[in-house]
Formats: C-alpha cells, sequence, structure tokens
C-alpha cells in the first residue's frame, strides 16, 4: 500500500503526473465516498425503476382503458424529453413548490433533499424505458402460456406474477441489461444539482489540486469499469436464469 | 367466490394492443394532455399568485415575453444536434467498417474504441473535450481556434460515433453471408462488393436506429448548459432569475420540456413506423 503511494509521489514529482487520489488521503477518501454515491445511487435507482418497470407493464395490460392511457401517457413524455431539464424541473421548479419543514436542528429545509431528487427523477427517468421492455418481454409469451394458466385457476394477478413475468423478464433480460447501463451513465447527471457522486467529487479534487488532465482519465477509467462490473453480473445472472430446454 | 378469468366470457381480443400507437406522427390525445399539463399549469400559478399577495397573475404574458429568447437557445440546441450527428456519422461509418474488417488488429482496435465510448458517460466525454482540448489548433499554413461551442460538438459526437458503428456493423451482419459469395462469384473486389451491394441494402434497416440515435442525441444537447454554454437551458434560467417569482419555475420548465417533446415524439413515431414497414417477413 506504501509502496503504491511512494509510486505515485514520485510520478507527481518526477514527471508531473499528479494522481493526487493515490497519495493524498483526503483526496483519496473523497474519490472513494464519491463512487460510492454513486454505486449507491446507481442500486436504488435500478431497483425503484424495476418496480417501476413492473407495476407499468402490468397496468399497461389492464382491461380499465384510462389506466393503460396514463401509463402510456407517462411511458412517451418520459422517454422523449431530456433527462437534464426533466431533474431541473423536479428539483428547481417542483422542489420549489412544496412547503419547507423543521429539521433536526430546526432550520426551515425543503422535505426532499436533492439526493432525493436525483434518485426521484432518474428512477422515473430509467422505469419508463422498462415498462417498454417487460411489455415487448410479455408480448413475446406465447399467448398459450396464458390461456394454459388461466385453465389452470389462476387469476389476472396470478398470472401475471407466476407466469407472465418470470417468462418475461428473462425475454427482456438483454434489453434490460441496456437500460441499466444507460442508467449507470445518466447518474453522471446529478452532478448538475450537486448531489456528491463522482463526477462532483472528481471536479472538487481537479478544482483544488489542478490535475483536471490525470483526474479526468482517472474518472473515464472508473466509469467504463463500473459499466464493465455491471455487464458483467448481468450476464452472470442472465446465465444463471436461463431455463434448460425452453428457448422462446 | 371470486370469478377467475377462465370462467368469463371470452371477448375478442382488442383490435390495437396495449402498447401500440394510433396512426399519424402524433398521437392526438398524447398531444392533448401534454398541451392540457401545461395551461394547467400556468392556471394554477395564476391563481396561486391572485391569492398569495404576489404581484399580478400573469404568468403567460411574461412566458410569452420570454420564449423568444428561450427558442433561440432551442434552436441552437438541435444546431448543435444537427453538428453532432454529422460529425458521429461520418466518423462511426469508417469505425464501424473497421469493426467488419478481414484485419484482426483492425477489428479488435475499433472493437475497444467502441466499447470504451459508448460505456463512458455522455456528460464526462464533454467535460473531457471542453477541458483538454486545446483553445487553438495550430496547421503548418493557419492557425484555427477552437471555440467552447466546437469542442462540445465533438464531445457529443464520439459517443454518437460510437453508437453508429454499433449500427453499421449490426446492419452489415445482417447481410446472408450469400450476397458476399455471389459477389465474389461475379468478381467483384472486397470493398466493390462492400459499396455496390452490402452497404445499399443495410442502410434502409440502418435508417430507424439512426434516428433513435439522433432523438437521444437531441435530448442530451441540454448537457452542454452544464459545461457552460448557452443553451435553451441557460437562457430559460437566466429569464428564471430576472423575473424572481418562483411560481413561474413548473410552467416555464414545462414549456422547454413540451418542446423537447413536440420535436423528439414524432421522430419515435416515424422511427416505429419504419421499423414496421422494413421489418424482415418470415
Amino acid at each position: 500500500m506504501e509502496g503504491i503511494a511512494d509510486f505515485f509521489r514520485w510520478l507527481a514529482d518526477a514527471r508531473g503526473l499528479n494522481f493526487s487520489i493515490f497519495y493524498d488521503a483526503l483526496d483519496r477518501s473523497r474519490f472513494l465516498e464519491g463512487l460510492w454515491t454513486t454505486v449507491k445511487l446507481s442500486v436504488i435507482c435500478t431497483l425503484l425503476s424495476l418496480a417501476i418497470g413492473i407495476v407499468g407493464a402490468w397496468l399497461q395490460g389492464a382491461r380499465f382503458a384510462p389506466a393503460r392511457q396514463l401509463v402510456q401517457g407517462y411511458v412517451q413524455f418520459f422517454r422523449n424529453t431530456p433527462p437534464l431539464v426533466q431533474l431541473f424541473f423536479f428539483y428547481f421548479a417542483v422542489g420549489n413548490q412544496l412547503p419547507h419543514v423543521l429539521d433536526e436542528h430546526g432550520m426551515l429545509v425543503p422535505p426532499i433533499s436533492n439526493v432525493g431528487w436525483a434518485i426521484l427523477s432518474l428512477s422515473l427517468f430509467a422505469g419508463a424505458f422498462n415498462v417498454e421492455i417487460f411489455r415487448a418481454g410479455i408480448e413475446a409469451v406465447p399467448r398459450a402460456m396464458v390461456e394454459a394458466a388461466e385453465s389452470l385457476g389462476y387469476s389476472r394477478l396470478g398470472v401475471f406474477w407466476h407466469v407472465l413475468l418470470p417468462l418475461s423478464f428473462r425475454i427482456s433480460l438483454p434489453a434490460l441489461n441496456n437500460n441499466l447501463v444507460n442508467l449507470v451513465k445518466t447518474t453522471t447527471l446529478a452532478y448538475a444539482i450537486a448531489v456528491p457522486e463522482l463526477l462532483y467529487a472528481a471536479a472538487q479534487i481537479w478544482s483544488e489540486v489542478l490535475n483536471v488532465r490525470e483526474m479526468m482519465n482517472v474518472l473515464l477509467v472508473t466509469y467504463v469499469a463500473l459499466v464493465a462490473v455491471l455487464v458483467l453480473m448481468m450476464g452472470r445472472w442472465e446465465r444463471a436464469l436461463r431455463i434448460p430446454g425452453y428457448n422462446p | 367466490m371470486t370469478t377467475l378469468p377462465v370462467l368469463l366470457v371470452p371477448r375478442p381480443l382488442p383490435q390495437r394492443r396495449a402498447g401500440e400507437l394510433p396512426k399519424g406522427l402524433f398521437g392526438g390525445g398524447l398531444l392533448a394532455a401534454v398541451l392540457a399539463a401545461f395551461m394547467i399549469s400556468i392556471l394554477a400559478a395564476d391563481a396561486r399568485a391572485a391569492i398569495g399577495n404576489a404581484a399580478s397573475s400573469d404568468v403567460l404574458p411574461i412566458l410569452l415575453k420570454w420564449s423568444p429568447l428561450v427558442l433561440h437557445g432551442f434552436l441552437f440546441n438541435l444546431l448543435v444536434s444537427v453538428l453532432s450527428m454529422a460529425i458521429g456519422t461520418a466518423l462511426g461509418l469508417w469505425l464501424g467498417l473497421g469493426r467488419v474488417s478481414h484485419f484482426p488488429w483492425l477489428r479488435r482496435a475499433a472493437s475497444t474504441v467502441i466499447q470504451f465510448f459508448r460505456n463512458a458517460p455522455w456528460l464526462v466525454l464533454l467535460f473531457y473535450c471542453m477541458f483538454l482540448l486545446p483553445f487553438s489548433i495550430t496547421l503548418p499554413f493557419a492557425t484555427v481556434p477552437l471555440p467552447d461551442t466546437a469542442k462540445a460538438v465533438i464531445g457529443l459526437s464520439l459517443p454518437v460515433m460510437a453508437n453508429v458503428a454499433e449500427i453499421v456493423r449490426g446492419g452489415v451482419q445482417s447481410i446472408p453471408m450469400e450476397q458476399w459469395e455471389s459477389g465474389e462469384a461475379l468478381a467483384f473486389s472486397r470493398s466493390q462488393i462492400l459499396w455496390m451491394v452490402i452497404l445499399p441494402q443495410c442502410l434502409r434497416r440502418m435508417i430507424p436506429p439512426w434516428m433513435n440515435l439522433y432523438a437521444i442525441l437531441t435530448m442530451s444537447t441540454p448537457l452542454i448548459s452544464v459545461v457552460g454554454i448557452q443553451d435553451s437551458m441557460t437562457l430559460a434560467r437566466a429569464a428564471l432569475v430576472a423575473e424572481g417569482r418562483t411560481d413561474l419555475f413548473i410552467p416555464m420548465y414545462l414549456m422547454l420540456l413540451s418542446w423537447f417533446f413536440l420535436y423528439c415524439y414524432p421522430i419515435a413515431r416515424w422511427t416505429t413506423a419504419l421499423e414496421r414497414r422494413f421489418q424482415v417477413r418470415i
């Protein structure tokens, strides 16, 4: 550990390549906290957007027409508007209209923090794509499966939960994979509303230590590695979920 | 006793499946809903102003006053999107052809470049170009200044390039091997087959994903406001600061959102329609 720090200290002194996060304790902790925030943001938004996708896909198959139209409107609106403007709309416009509340120190604060709005906004954005992905997966399940389940006495919710969802989930995994990669990349937008995620932490470091070039490269490599880990995990999950002999 | 689905009288399936959209570039209902939400937000702001002690209840005139300025920024966004798309497509075509080349080293290099630029976040690439590209490029005969806008266009065209390359690869690989073989039988060279037989055929299949990418790019152009370029977002925020009224926030941002929606939604509809038309029927 000390050897690595020494090497990068030497690199900064002798070669002028200042990778301060590898030898400076403060910069390292800031960078790691940023990385942790990005990971947390990604995981929470993934889970919420999956929930939105499942509920939305279920509502799209509902017999009640207004529910279908409502979901359709939500999906099309969030898919066809810029995520950054959505984030600003939620944080600055909607957040401003909510009444402020007292926190534990007796200060008037907005009820939802910038992290909260980032989670909400990004989940709604990714969720809109997930609804479409799950719907496409459900449409790919043969109709006979549903009829077979109905004749076995399943209710509508039962058919969805026990038959349609497990089968369609496997069909939609590749597309879902793509969308989740996109979601991780979109968490960088939270930088714009000062959420202390990886990009924000890196910007703080390079504006103080003045090592823009080095931090930029570290940042790019970190994000590419983060996405690579996600792709690897999703690939394993895809293989683990495969039903032997069932090829839709 | 609950009524199980199997006990219900069978109903004919609806003509239109749940996810499908009605004909035409705009779903009439959806367009009406967007406009209605916009008007309601204005009326709500008006009502709030009338109840409270705000100076006046004139949200719509204020929005109209600022809309030419914001529209100017919006057109700038569209200009940036067109330029980035042009550069990205030109570069991506060659990168994609490199990805399907016969030289293993070229294939591997292209694949690495594509993976890297597809996996890096757009905002980080934008930062990268804004900070690390020089202010001017010195050529043997002249010094070309590189303004911030040009850097932003380059920054946005890098991920576009990688995605176009993937589209080209998918298109070329979707053409059956027999096309290559019959080209060879007719004594075409490899590049002749590529340019005269393969590419004209996959162009049609590449158009829908290419349009989809353009819509994604257009929705990413507001990112340039984060790195300090004056676009519609910057101008909308400046207008809000100038007015200094919090009740204007929701209508203003909704206005901007609906402009982007009105531009991107028809593209999405058109893409779906083209996809359906070009679908290979088995």
